[in-house]
């Protein structure tokens, strides 16, 4: 898999921590594989949105990475739930179904951005790049030769 | 049979394994089937019901499985049951939700219900109505089987009673 310029925290320098929820086990290793190309961590992961909840108070993650379709409670009332408590979470939606419909209900209710599976590596990191904007940066970009720079537009 | 009820399935299958295994793929054989499924090895079926009702099959054998799981993956993983069913399941969601995607765009409401295993070696007999496409996709990784019967539900198209959303 292609290895990425590091994305960190930019307030300590530490690795971005990302909590994975997808009720697909095969989903969540995909992705887990793919944010440690970015240097992230994996802070937790999920199995439907109930749980992403509870793990999102446990783990306090910089980046939720949620599927839609799940049992028990679906993504998007889960993104709803954390950004309610939690107003400075980055839920990204993650979901093979993206029809304008579930686009915008996912953003309207507290998404900051939408990946479509299948996911491709170089989209996924362009899009955390971009939600993590100034409280991001990325190390070594000019030794791997990434492209981009530190920090994104908010 | 509607095509254009089939050809955002076969578009999505196609984008869908071209990306994940990285390579081209051609489609080895197409049929009309009214007689029942058999399976080839680990199958997931999705129905979908609301505007358009039907249900989609995806079948592979076990090699096959790991072989896709691996390149989606880009790593080597260990083989078992788990994730044979995984890479079925995964690989169905994926196809479907893009299919969905398209389908809805056009004005198409419905629910897709979630992956179940399809674990008997026959499936439901077809008729007239429900007659299923068949067609095996040729990979690198080898072949990956799609079984399509799907027509528009004639009480939800006259607007009778609302379809649902995935």
């Amino acid at each position: 898999m292609e290895q990425f310029a590091t994305m960190k925290r930019s307030k300590d320098g530490q690795p971005i921590r990302y909590l994975i929820v997808d009720d697909s086990v095969f989903a969540r290793k995909n992705l887990a594989r793919m944010i440690e190309t970015f240097g992230g961590q994996l802070a937790g992961e999920a199995g439907d949105g109930a749980a992403a909840i509870t793990e999102y108070d446990r783990t306090s993650p910089d980046i939720v990475l949620m599927d839609i379709t799940m049992p028990q409670m679906e993504g998007i009332e889960a993104a709803e739930r954390i950004v309610q408590k939690h107003p400075e979470a980055r839920v990204v939606m993650v979901s093979s179904v993206g029809y304008q419909e579930n686009i915008v209900a996912a953003l309207q209710r507290g998404a900051r951005h939408f990946v479509q599976k299948p996911v491709k590596p170089e989209v996924l990191y362009e899009v955390i790049k971009y939600v993590m904007g100034e409280d991001g940066s990325v190390a070594n970009a000019a030794a791997v030769g990434a492209p981009g720079s530190a920090g994104g537009a908010q | 049979m509607k095509m254009e009820l089939i050809q955002p399935f076969i578009n999505a299958a196609d984008a869908v394994l071209a990306q994940g295994l990285a390579c081209s793929l051609s489609i080895g054989s197409l049929s009309m089937e009214e007689e029942a499924y058999r399976r080839k090895g680990m199958a997931a079926m999705v129905r979908l019901t609301g505007d358009i009702e039907g249900r989609v099959i995806f079948d592979l054998d076990k090699e096959t499985a790991v072989r896709v799981a691996r390149r989606f993956a880009g790593a080597e993983l260990p083989e078992s049951d788990d994730l044979v069913r995984e890479t079925v399941f995964e690989l169905a969601n994926q196809v479907i939700g893009n299919a969905v995607t398209t389908l809805n765009d056009q004005g198409f409401h419905f629910r897709v219900h979630p992956p179940v295993l399809h674990d008997s070696e026959h499936g439901e007999k077809g008729s007239e109505d429900t007659e299923a496409l068949v067609m095996c996709f040729e990979t690198a990784s080898g072949n990956v089987f799609m079984n399509i019967a799907m027509q528009y539900n004639s009480v939800q198209s006259k607007g009778l009673a609302a379809g649902g959303h995935s």
